[in-house]
């Protein structure tokens, strides 16, 4: 393993114009409303390693998955590709074919009107990988294998696999083009538990076969518990805390991080009352003042309230909690 | 609870859909029953039939599916074979029902406070004036913030979270004695799910409901349930207390089924799965339908078909439990 990490975010910002149209907005007399769906995230991904972000619907995950592969561009700060721009790194087909892709729904992520077979072929073409037919035949049925599919399946449409199988036949296109680098935004959460097991067990032979990086994002803490060798746990677009998986479970310090281990259900304790965290996520167009997290934070003080906590170290943690840095935890 | 009559018994339920090319049988001799006041957790994965035994029980299965057997009684009456008006008035005043999603369960067009009050005086003697003040009531109970002002919003402008709350109040505010719930939290984040969970079961508790809890997530059962259904193609594979099914099922699959979910507290190299899928409602296996995918059968599970036979706590649907001592054959 080189030094340079695979994936670098440096104060990568993501903002989205949510503004009503400008005849509206004129006549409302109403400013632009911004939408900043990842704000500031700083965060490194070394190579052959898995770094999960976590957190609950829009707090900016799936953004930054997005940024990572370039699906969008930064509105302010840079993405890294293994020491070169992201952006820059695109434009070159050879670095383009490292980083692939798998997403939540399976259902919605193949065409229904390709064979199997074009779907996992379709990134080979598309890089010119292989020299002529026959070499794409026998790629195809090393990836399903690989899966765990049958070659066999390969002249089979989509519609003939239940949602599992399907989420190989991404996983197997993913793959095709000998990536380095895979985003996997829930690759599990439309999946039923026993399917899930399947795929992370393969997730995870796979990287350990071939030498994979991951980001893999996730709302689940058991599964994220589960793949990863770093955690985010990202709150209104910002990170609240990044640490090492076991020593985030075995000692959450961001006062959001143990309120959602709180939240979970567990199955050991039938019975238990759990204490739910109050409240909701605000809204990322106007969120609230200082850390975004106050409202519902149980140690929130006045200096939560007006100014917004950075990134610090605490431990072998990364936190951002002006409690945490105070020792008010 | 023995002693006294439960107040849902489901009796060897079998719902059918004609197709083209056969009839599916999509719930096949499901048979159990609820108290009043408990909860029952359903289980399975996604075409286990789960769904669709809440449905059959509010009397709302989609057509083609009917019922094609057995019998659904509430508090001693048969509902199954009720006239669609006739089981209209019983859904609502005696059966609330909640489904996973909260935006498609409210009517867009109407206050929340219309829906709440409309509900209440169809199915209570009570006047429109009444009724205003007991939803403002209802909404306060389920934890909207200013239920007062809140009253006349329309659900747009409720968060997902509200509206699921929303949801409850209005299955709850005619005081049905059962609430079919079915993934009740799925489409909710994991701090408001652990918000309705506690609204849900503080509920059940006070008022003496009774109530089905269909879904998937094992940890909001163990968390909620008095009782679990764990179903497979179609069938209860195995029933009983909670903690039993949880903790030390006997049913293979179910074995199965709680040794795939991740664990929270220890990180696993290779997390146990179930290989194979569920097999589809057009080819279910002949026997026990579990068997091809079953670590632990034998020449009989391919066979014939188990029904639930005792297995120590719980109720398992599987052979090894043949001679009433299970264990002995584990």
């Amino acid at each position: 393993m080189s030094d340079t990490p695979m994936l670098e975010l440096c104060d990568a910002a993501r903002y989205f114009d949510v503004s009503r149209p400008a005849l509206q907005r004129l006549i409302a007399g109403e400013g632009k409303r911004i939408l900043r769906a990842v704000d500031g995230v700083n965060l490194s991904v070394p190579k052959g390693t898995t770094l999960s972000l976590v957190g609950e619907s829009g707090c900016g995950k799936s953004t930054v998955a997005r940024l990572a592969v370039g699906l969008y561009r930064p509105s302010a700060g840079q993405v890294v590709f293994d020491g070169r721009d992201l952006a820059e790194a695109r434009a070159a087909s050879d670095q383009r074919r490292r980083m692939q892709m798998i997403f939540q729904d399976p259902y919605a992520s193949l065409n229904p009107r390709w064979r199997v077979r074009d779907i996992v072929a379709e990134p080979m073409r598309a890089f010119g990988l292989l020299p002529n037919r026959a070499a794409e035949e026998a790629r195809v049925a090393e990836l399903l294998t690989q899966v765990g599919l049958s070659p066999l399946d390969g002249h089979k449409f989509p519609h003939e696999f239940s949602g599992g199988q399907r989420q190989r036949i991404s996983i197997a296109r993913a793959l095709s083009s000998n990536p380095e680098f895979l985003v996997c935004d829930e690759p599990t959460s439309a999946l039923d538990v026993s399917v899930q097991a399947q795929i992370l067990n393969l997730m995870k032979e796979l990287q350990s076969r071939m030498g994979l990086t991951y980001l893999f994002i996730s709302h689940n803490l058991a599964v994220v518990r589960q793949v990863s060798d770093r955690i985010g746990v990202m709150y209104l677009g910002r990170i609240a805390e990044l640490a090492p998986a076991e020593s985030l479970f075995r000692r959450p310090r961001h006062p959001y991080t143990r309120a959602l281990m709180e939240a979970i259900p567990d199955l050991d304790m039938t019975g238990r009352v759990r204490i739910p965290v109050g409240g909701e996520v605000p809204s990322p167009i106007t969120p609230p003042t200082g850390c975004a997290f106050h409202p519902r934070c149980s140690l929130a003080g006045p200096r939560c309230k007006a100014e917004r906590p950075e990134l610090k170290p605490a431990g072998d943690a990364m936190v951002a909690c002006h409690a945490v840095e105070e020792g008010r935890d | 609870m023995s002693g006294q009559n439960p107040l849902l018994e489901v009796r060897h339920l079998r719902v059918e859909f004609p197709t083209r090319r056969g009839t599916l049988v999509a719930l096949d001799d499901v048979s159990f029953t609820i108290a009043a006041g408990e909860v029952l957790g359903v289980v399975g994965e996604s075409g286990a039939g789960k769904s669709m035994t809440g449905a059959a029980i509010i009397g709302l299965l989609e057509p083609p599916g009917r019922i094609a057997g057995g019998e659904i009684r509430l508090d001693g009456k048969r509902i199954d074979n009720l006239r669609y008006e006739d089981m209209r008035r019983i859904r609502g005043k005696d059966i609330g029902a909640i489904f996973q999603d909260p935006l498609t369960t409210l009517n867009p067009l109407y206050t929340v406070g219309r829906q709440l009050a409309e509900t209440m005086t169809t199915h209570l003697p009570i006047t429109p004036a009444e009724a205003r003040k007991r939803a403002i009531g209802w909404l306060d109970l389920v934890g909207i913030p200013a239920a007062a002002q809140r009253i006349d919003s329309y659900p747009h402008e409720f968060s997902g979270g509200m509206r699921q709350r929303v949801v409850i109040a209005l299955a709850l505010c005619a005081e049905p004695r059962l609430i079919v719930a079915d993934e009740p939290t799925t489409a909710l984040d994991v701090s408001i799910q652990a918000q309705i969970i506690a609204l849900l079961k503080s509920l059940a508790r006070e008022k003496g409901t009774a109530m089905m809890l269909v879904t998937h997530d094992m940890g909001v059962i163990a968390e909620t349930a008095d009782r679990v259904a764990v179903m497979y193609a179609g069938r209860i594979a195995e029933i009983g207390p909670v903690r039993n099914v949880v903790k030390q099922a006997s049913h293979p699959y179910t074995v199965g089924l709680m040794g795939s979910i991740p664990p929270l507290d220890r990180r696993v190299e290779r997390l146990a799965q179930i290989d194979g899928a569920m097999p589809r409602l057009s080819a279910i296996p002949k026997g026990c339908a579990y068997n091809p995918r079953c670590p632990k059968s034998f020449a009989r599970c391919a066979q014939d078909r188990p029904d639930l036979l005792p297995a120590g706590p719980t109720q398992a649907a599987c052979w090894l439990y043949a001679d009433g001592e299970g264990a002995k054959n584990v």
